[in-house]
């Protein structure tokens, strides 16, 4: 080969090109390779330290939940026709993956009831700084009212993203669960650019969602001529697309945008990712959308066929002036989620969000029961509830664990603040029995009661 | 064509899983009601429900599974050919990585499990970061970003903070500077940084102009962004005096890592200066492209960065176990916070952790070695097929481990386009270079074999591009109409566009 090239040796070629100052003079002080069987049974002895949800009674979730994963998406993941081409730039010998875009995009518009989404970004909190960035795009004011019912991450999210496009973030606190409306109409003034909560909230509440839209519309910004003008703000929604086979949509409740995590339709927990961020939106804002959109055409002898489309929004035409900078996204996983999509059905959907709702309020019935334990809100649950413990949570998480049962999220760990202290987020999939949160209640309730007992103790001075 | 002679998948209408199915099949048979059933609008107010469920396709098992791989048959895969993708590393993807990322402990593993029970997956993340800012010859790594651009869009966020603190609340500088080569991407993050872009011209070499680069270095540039080597596939030589440059007026310079395969073990950003790197651990560190993504892109920084790193960051305890740091509680933490949920794409973190622990220091740098050495080979077997004539080489002699050839002697000659010869090769099985980039290029072909294909493979790609040349020069309306063979022929773009369908029409 070297011949053909015209070069003596391999070396020759870095010297001609790669000036000495810079050219590593020693190897990569990187441990020796290692065969297959030795990487996988590394790779093994490392997964086997990790306690999976298969390893524990979980109640696990704040974002990512334990939902079944049907084999049929694992089965059709893995096929090398999706697992390993990549973006589809040649259409003609990619139309299957174009088309399970277009699918993909029709399952998300089904769901939240908005007439265009696109192929997938990240994944949920950054989808959420990606509508804001959207909204600011299109009505250039620098204010994102957001309700404190966000999960953290994505207020954290959106902070970092909002600081580099100079926007600043104004929270509105929640009362009895949900966002509060007083609060939330008074901080939407005509500074606002978008308004931003989530359906259910991460307390596990669901939200008045059509309320605070048209509250959004109706505030000092909505100067336009019938109320809900041209000045109103974007309002956008984080939902959890798993709920809504039962409850309204975004589009029903007057949404503008919708983001999401995708990581309950079909794809796994992989210790945070990756998954997918669904968006739509109306069909206004179709032309400021971020990362790819599938759409329908023709090929020259007739034929129905698929390609990326809208392009001049994107990055690689319009650079500087592109909607976003997103270029590869979640395609694989987005294809696990139109594929559980097809799995779950039409009627499906319905069910599993009734069976959801009805062991989420059986579970928070069973745990408010307990003494020292109390709903942190009366609000409707879908999939997840929220609980104020009257006792040391670290110690009673701990507790459950040696009964192998981990019963949910410690709130103040995960977001650090103050009015998280004792909170715990308890996720409910259609994996979690009623034995399930039977053992729950009865490990969670011995938990407590012995932190209390000990707590109690140590206070009369005695050593526990 | 005469429909007559239409391919089998060419007969073969697209219709949708939409389009397929029957009211009430079904596949999904939901677990049973197990808990004492309460009044429906105790549960949830009837103002809160839904009215009419979404119309998801109602099909059966069965029908999914021949509908996907129906439709998968309709896509060309890496598995299946040559993928010289300029830019992308269409590299091969070991089977070993899948297995390892979906064992129970990697995929089932919740992202909030107590870090005393996800030792495992600490560790791996702690001895990851610590081969990615080995191969970077940067000290500090945070995992977080989701893809290239978004550890772009951290560099850049990063650049904001450090300036902003070195500043003290005055003035501080407003500009990033792009070569006109520069991926899309870099500009576009520019702006959502909430930057200006300011572009830098290209010398006769293909480098940077460094009078260019002098006359629009000042104190209001934040940062330079610069790929290297640069998206023309070649090394820039005055890369210690461009950091110079871009450190003496305070700026940072920046690594986009999308060609970091060229260099791997042979010379390291760090080394040249950079204070920031992303890497694209679906490209060097060989991930499934999986039809346009997952992707993830981890930044490697340097001392005076450091501080300002994205939480939450693996860190070792003085135990020797392994612990997400927040920064919490610390005085003065001056993190730009969080990027996303949780801690980054953990499964990518898996494959490409075996992928370095299976090469080894040395390995890497012959995948590097091989890389350039294959970019060369297949240059000079184009050379030698005469097809350099139409398609000559657009800067340079030799490459690093792609290559970017110009179009426009094809053009004038054999009156077909760069998108002709794409569309040609689609006939020949092969995947075709990207094309119409970088932009300064006429006609651009950008060709990137990587090191895992072999000599016959390349030699065979070359052949084809002759011969489509040849066939040309007899009759260019053959690669005018082509592709002849695919599952559908050459789609109307602007018609998608002017009239956006982007979902299937229900009933």
């Amino acid at each position: 080969m070297l011949a053909v090239i015209g070069v003596p040796t391999l070396a020759e070629i870095f010297e001609r090109q790669v000036p000495a100052a810079v050219r590593l003079q020693r190897p990569l002080a990187l441990p020796d390779g290692l065969g297959e069987q030795d990487v996988y049974e590394h790779l093994r002895a490392l997964a086997e330290r990790n306690s999976s949800v298969e390893d524990e009674l979980s109640f696990l979730g704040a974002g990512m939940y334990d939902h079944y994963v049907p084999a049929l998406v694992d089965m059709l993941t893995e096929r090398s026709e999706f697992l390993t081409p990549y973006t589809p730039y040649q259409p003609e010998i990619s139309q299957g993956g174009l088309q399970a875009m277009f699918e993909y995009q029709t399952a998300i518009s089904e769901l939240t009831g908005l007439p265009v989404a696109n192929a997938s970004v990240y994944e949920g909190p950054s989808a959420v700084a990606a509508a804001a960035y959207l909204a600011k795009l299109h009505n250039g004011r620098r204010r994102l009212v957001v309700s404190a019912g966000l999960h953290p991450h994505s207020i954290q999210t959106l902070r970092t993203y909002a600081h580099g496009y100079d926007m600043e973030v104004a929270e509105v606190p929640l009362r009895d669960g949900v966002t509060d409306p007083d609060a939330w109409a008074r901080a939407i003034d005509e500074r606002a650019s978008a308004a931003i909560f989530a359906q259910p909230n991460f307390y596990g509440a669901v939200e008045d969602a059509a309320a605070l839209s048209a509250a959004a519309k109706a505030g000092a910004g909505a100067s336009g001529a019938n109320g809900a003008g041209a000045d109103a703000p974007v309002v956008i929604a984080q939902v959890d697309p798993i709920t809504l086979g039962v409850l309204a949509s975004p589009g029903e409740c007057g949404v503008d945008v919708a983001v999401g995590e995708g990581q309950p339709l079909g794809n796994r927990l992989d210790f945070g990712g990756p998954s997918f961020g669904l968006f739509a939106a109306r069909e206004q804002y179709l032309r400021r959308m971020p990362g790819r959109i599938a759409g329908e055409t023709v090929d020259v002898d007739g034929r129905r066929g698929f390609v990326l489309t809208l392009q001049t929004r994107e990055q690689h035409i319009r650079r500087e002036k592109a909607t976003s900078n997103i270029c590869t996204s979640q395609a694989l996983n987005a294809l696990a989620g139109v594929v559980y999509l097809a799995w779950l059905g039409r009627r499906g959907i319905v069910e599993l969000g009734e069976l959801l709702l009805a062991r989420t309020h059986y579970a928070r019935e069973r745990l408010a029961a307990i003494d020292g334990v109390e709903p942190l809100h009366s609000q409707p649950v879908i999939r997840e509830l929220a609980l104020r413990l009257d006792a040391d949570l670290a110690a009673v998480r701990r507790r459950c664990a040696l009964a192998g049962v981990n019963p949910g999220v410690d709130v103040h760990a995960l977001g650090d603040r103050p009015q998280d202290r004792g909170v715990l987020l308890v996720a409910i999939t259609e994996r979690r029995t009623r034995q399930d949160i039977d053992r729950l209640a009865e490990v969670l309730g011995a938990a407590v009661a012995a932190e209390r007992d000990a707590a109690a103790t140590s206070e009369l001075g005695v050593p526990a | 064509m005469s429909p007559l002679e239409q391919t089998p998948l060419q007969r073969e209408r697209a219709r949708t899983i939409f389009q397929k199915g029957a009211p009430g099949r079904r596949a999904f048979v939901c677990p049973e009601l197990d808990v004492p059933a309460v009044d429906a609008s105790e549960l949830l107010p009837e103002r809160f429900r839904r009215r009419q469920p979404p119309r998801l396709p109602e099909v059966s098992e069965p029908e999914i599974v021949r509908h996907y791989v129906g439709i998968s048959k309709r896509n060309f895969d890496l598995d299946s050919g040559f993928y010289p993708l300029g830019s992308c590393t269409m590299k091969h993807n070991p089977r070993l990585h899948e297995r390892v990322a979906a064992l129970p402990g990697n995929a089932r593993l919740h992202p909030l499990q107590d870090a005393e029970r996800a030792q495992g997956a600490l560790e791996l993340m702690w001895n990851l970061q610590g081969a990615l800012a080995e191969i970077a010859g940067l000290p500090h790594v945070s995992l977080q970003p989701s893809a290239g651009s978004h550890g772009e869009l951290a560099g850049v966020l990063l650049t904001r903070a450090y300036h902003e603190d070195r500043g003290g609340g005055g003035r501080v500088p407003n500009k990033v500077l792009t070569p006109d080569t520069a991926h899309g991407t870099n500009p576009a993050t520019v702006t959502m940084a909430g930057y200006e872009v300011v572009k830098l011209a290209t010398d006769a070499d293909g480098g940077v102009d460094l009078e260019d680069l002098r006359a629009k270095a000042d104190t209001d540039v934040a940062c330079l962004m610069l790929t290297n080597p640069n998206t023309l596939g070649l090394f820039d030589p005055n890369i210690v005096e461009i950091a110079e440059i871009v450190h003496g007026v305070g700026a940072t310079l920046y690594y986009d890592g999308a060609n970091l395969n060229a260099v791997m073990g042979v010379s390291r950003p760090g080394d040249m200066g950079f204070d920031i790197v992303h890497f694209n651990l679906h490209k060097s560190f060989t991930q499934p492209h999986g039809g346009g993504g997952p992707g993830s892109g981890p930044i490697a920084v340097s001392d005076r960065v450091a501080p300002f790193l994205p939480v939450p960051l693996v860190a070792q305890r003085e135990d020797g176990g392994y612990e997400l740091d927040y920064g919490r509680g610390r005085a003065g933490s001056k993190s730009i916070g969080r990027l996303r949920g949780f801690h980054g794409n953990y499964g990518c973190f898996v494959r490409a952790y075996a992928y370095i622990r299976s090469l080894g220091g040395d390995g890497l740098t012959d995948v590097s070695e091989a890389a350039v050495l294959n970019a060369n080979y297949l240059l000079a077997r184009l050379r030698q097929q005469g097809v350099a004539e139409y398609l000559p080489l657009a800067y340079g002699q030799l490459c690093m481990h792609e290559f970017v050839l110009s179009g426009g002697p094809m053009r004038q000659r054999l009156q077909i386009k760069t998108l002709d010869l794409a569309k040609r090769l689609l006939d020949f099985g092969f995947h075709p270079p990207t094309v119409y980039f970088p932009l300064l290029v006429e006609e651009a072909l950008m060709v990137e074999p990587t090191e895992t294909e072999t000599r016959e493979t390349l030699d065979a790609f070359a052949e084809a591009i002759a011969a489509i040349l040849k066939e040309a020069a007899a009759d260019p309306e053959i690669a005018r109409g082509a592709p002849y063979t695919t599952p559908v022929r050459r789609l109307d773009e602007v018609a998608a566009a002017k009239r956006p369908i982007i979902r299937e029409a229900l009933a």
